[in-house]
């Protein structure tokens, strides 16, 4: 069945949802989500949102812009980041006014709290600047943000699954989907498409990121031809509860919580001597990996301790509840009385698919593509550079988003509504039909826990040229496996077997993209750290790398940094 | 540990009543029935379904019947399961779709009758101001994931499908004890009906099963007593 809109945006975390806000009411705008809108990963978001509101103590945009160039180690697009750091304040103002519960001071204030990487004066000593309401701050950005979107009465696919991209003479005319209710695929129409699908944490074992978060968005971007940019930039965070990888957000540090090794050290002394646990994540995900094989991790095991005793009941019940029932229920440990187990777990994508600083997607020739946009996590503007900071996710999605949205209404007009050529939805309906039939091969399931594994065990926190050349060898007979990938369901209600397999494509395709670039980038820069080139080399590595499907296999190429007020120096803490 | 889940299943393409299957799962202490009805799913039986995503009790997915309760699956642990067979059956009062899969339209559409976005007029150019105290009265209900284990385990809801029911009795609550909010009085007076406060009776269910731990019924009688000083 072929329906159609103005305009299509694909994901309905923040990122997507504002945009949406800011489309409504000038143009026909649906949302589409795999999940019900408030479900999206969004939601999970616990610590906080950036803003140099100076409710706590003087700040400004400047600093903030400063801490996200530096703790992206320089790979930062620094006129993004201006863009960020400026508008975050007018961001946080216009989503209380949307009624977001944010915690308060005691004069009536947005309350903000210290996280990690952000400092006063250009790097003197940590400052309060993430907004919060409790650890529960996504989640309640979301419901308010989705309650303005049911207020505006915005149309909104549930449970529909983007499964292509369709584009007429290189524009983006429309996305096909697959219902998951009933297994119907439809093709849509519309004049400008907006990508909004989230982060792909779903590549790695040990992850704090949802089921949903496969990347399929950004991988339909791939095959389609486009590049995607800074893929090997993968953030470890370093506090996941040990084995399981459920986030104990950085506000447990900002907090006043402590890491710990085997002697009850706090080891981030001797790693970031000035702002110690509130180091940027890299830092501090290297300084864990690091203490583990030096035999200093609990019992010589391969966790350390966060350390939350001194922060007392009461203030943890007030500011860290989520957090302290996931350690209760999870752990069955207290977290007044009791140390925690935490190991790195994979985090955030700062790479994706190349933007302007409007959405425009950027194609090949690093010109916009008519009709296609992108914000969000799925997208790399680039503002996180080599590592985001904690609390620049939620903001960069909400002014992104809104930008997005702002970009696609200017465009709308000059957008024509563009034929579909051909049968745009042949290529879904033959792999569904292909996966369903197939009679013998292997189950998805099997070949996403070995995609899982390679790449834990050799695209982590560090990375050496023979581990990504080992794991590129196991991720090509993966997908040679893939071929074979079948399904016991032949259902169309709510087929998740299908649904998993079909998933499984875009992961592994990531994956590939990500031990590439990896393997490429013969330096160490914030979240890559390659063992074999321990050092930053500004000389040759200070650009981004682009990576791209071609007939010929894939190819990198690169584009420089942009460089406004900050030159690249010595990164210390 | 070995443990036998018995589980409720229905595809309304094949057949024409429910009937439940067993499968026997090797489990740590730790794990979580989500992991369990996973592994199931990835290694015995791949038509089972059901909805999950964040697994960590945060994005209201996985609401179901577990030995008779409703709760979360990626909150609930092998640990705390009585006996060596776990029922598994989706939640109640809502028609099944799949499975575990129910239709959840008539709980979404009750939400957005109580109106879940703030209504105020024109704001100030930065914060408006809001004291600690007034805030920490959303605290609870700001919580809400909007799970429906409450729903499923109210038994007026099970009986009476006009109840507004729990969830978005909160969700009320929620912008009724904003300070921000310009509808206090307008929203007390649409729950003020037969089959909104008035339906509750106490009887706690919604409460204990809450995996968020948001005092529901507490909340609901507040707004009772709030709505009697209206008159
Ligand atoms: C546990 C956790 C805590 C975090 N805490 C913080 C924090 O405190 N501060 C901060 O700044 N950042 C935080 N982050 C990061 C931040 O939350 C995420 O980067 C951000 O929420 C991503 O938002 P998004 O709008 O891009 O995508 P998401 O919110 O992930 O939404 C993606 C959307 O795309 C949809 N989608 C995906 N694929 C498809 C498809 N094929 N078809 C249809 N729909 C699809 C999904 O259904 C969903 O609606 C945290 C992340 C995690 C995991
Ligand atoms: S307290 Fe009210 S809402 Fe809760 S279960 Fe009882 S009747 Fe239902
Ligand atoms: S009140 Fe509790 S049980 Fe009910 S929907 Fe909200 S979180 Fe779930
Ligand atoms: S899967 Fe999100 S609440 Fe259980």
């Amino acid at each position: 069945m072929t329906l159609r809109h103005d305009v299509v945006i694909v994901g309905s975390g923040l990122a997507g949802l504002r945009a949406a806000l800011e489309v409504a009411g000038d143009a026909d705008v649906a949302l589409v989500s795999k999940v019900f809108p408030t479900r999206s990963h969004s939601g999970a978001a616990q610590g906080g949102i950036g803003a140099a509101l100076g409710n706590e103590e003087p700040d400004s945009w400047e600093w903030h812009m400063y801490d996200t160039v530096k703790g992206g180690d320089y790979l930062t697009d620094q006129d993004a980041a201006e863009v960020l750091a400026k508008d975050a304040p007018r961001a946080v103002y216009e989503l209380e006014h949307l009624g977001v519960p944010f915690n308060r001071t005691s004069d009536g204030r947005i309350a903000q709290r210290a996280f990690g990487g952000h400092t006063k004066n250009f790097g003197e000593a940590a400052i309060k600047r993430a907004c919060h309401a409790a650890d529960r701050t996504g989640r309640v950005i979301l419901d308010t943000l989705f309650g303005e979107a049911v207020k505006r009465g915005i149309k909104v696919y549930s449970e529909y699954q983007l499964m292509d991209l369709v584009f007429t003479d290189g524009a983006a005319s429309g996305v096909v989907l697959y219902e998951a209710a009933n297994g119907r695929v439809h093709t849509v129409g519309a004049r400008a498409v907006m990508l909004a699908t989230g982060g792909f944490g779903k590549v790695f074992k040990t992850t704090s990121n949802c089921f949903a978060n496969t990347g399929d968005g950004v991988y339909y971007c791939y095959r389609a031809g486009i590049p995607l940019q800074d893929m090997e930039f993968v953030q470890f965070h370093p506090t996941g509860i040990y084995e399981l990888g459920v986030l104990i957000s950085e506000a447990a540090r900002g907090e006043g919580g402590i890491l710990r090794n085997r002697d009850g050290r706090r080891f981030m002394e001797d790693y970031a001597p000035t702002i110690k646990d509130l180091a940027p994540r890299d830092m501090v995900s290297r300084a864990i990996v690091t203490e583990i094989r030096n035999g200093r991790g609990i019992d010589g095991r391969d966790f350390v301790h966060l350390d939350l005793t001194h922060i007392g009941r009461e203030r943890l019940a007030e500011k860290l509840s989520d957090i302290s029932s996931f350690v209760r229920d999870y752990l069955g440990i207290d977290a007044a009385t009791d140390l925690i187990p935490v190991s790195p777990t994979c985090h955030y994508m700062m790479g994706g698919i190349p933007t302007d600083l409007d959405g425009r997607v950027l194609g090949a020739a690093m010109d916009p593509i008519p009709g296609l946009y992108a914000a969000g996590e799925c997208a790399c503007v680039s503002v996180h550079g080599a590592n985001r900071l904690g609390c620049n996710s939620l903001v960069d999605l909400v002014v992104f988003g809104r930008r997005t949205g702002k970009q696609i209404r200017q465009d709308l007009d000059a957008l024509q509504r563009l034929e579909m050529e051909g049968e745009p939805a042949e290529r879904t309906v033959e792999t569904i039909h292909r996966i369903k039939n197939r009679g013998r091969g292997e189950r998805a399931s099997t070949l996403r826990y070995e995609l899982q594994r390679v790449m834990t065990e050799e695209c982590s926190v560090y990375r050496t040229e023979s581990g990504l050349d080992d794991a590129l060898g196991r991720l090509e007979g993966l997908r040679a496996r893939y071929e074979s990938v079948t399904v016991d369901s032949q259902g169309t209600s709510y087929n998740m077997d299908l649904l998993e397999a079909i998933e499984l494509e875009s992961l592994l395709g990531l994956g590939e993209t990500i031990l590439l670039s990896a393997r490429n980038r013969v330096e160490s820069r914030g979240a890559h750290s390659r063992e074999d080139y321990p050092e930053r080399d500004d000389e040759n590595w200070l650009k981004h790398t682009l990576i791209r499907k071609t007939e010929k296999g894939s190819e990198i190429f690169y584009k420089p940094v942009a460089i406004t007020r900050f030159e690249p120096k010595a990164r210390t803490y | 540990m070995r443990i036998q889940f018995k589980i409720f299943r229905f595809d309304p393409e094949h057949d024409t009543e429910p009937y439940y299957k067993t499968y026997t799962v090797e489990a740590d202490e730790g794990e979580r029935v989500l992991d369990c009805l996973n592994r199931i799913r990835w290694e015995q039986d791949g038509t089972l379904s059901l909805r999950m995503s964040c697994a960590h009790g945060v994005c209201g997915s996985d609401a179901m019947r577990i030995d008779g309760r409703c709760a979360l699956a990626c909150r609930k642990l092998v640990r705390d399961l009585e006996g060596d067979e776990v029922l598994i059956e989706p939640l109640p009062t809502f028609t099944v779709l799949k499975d575990l899969v129910v239709d959840l339209t008539p709980f979404f559409e009750k939400v957005d009758m109580v109106r879940p976005y703030l209504i105020a007029s024109d704001p100030p150019e930065k914060e408006r101001l809001q004291s600690h105290e007034d805030n920490l009265k959303m605290e609870e209900a700001i919580r809400c994931i909007l799970c429906a284990c409450c729903v499923g385990q109210c038994p007026v809801s099970n009986e009476n499908e006009k109840f507004l029911g729990p969830a978005p009795l909160v969700q009320a609550f929620r912008r009724i004890f904003d300070s921000r909010d310009e509808a206090r009085e307008e929203r007390l007076r649409q729950l003020d009906y037969p089959d909104g406060v008035w339906a509750c009776v106490n009887h706690f269910e919604c409460t204990r099963v809450c995996p968020k731990e948001i005092p529901v019924t507490r909340s609901i009688n507040t707004m009772k007593r709030e709505i009697k000083k209206l008159e």
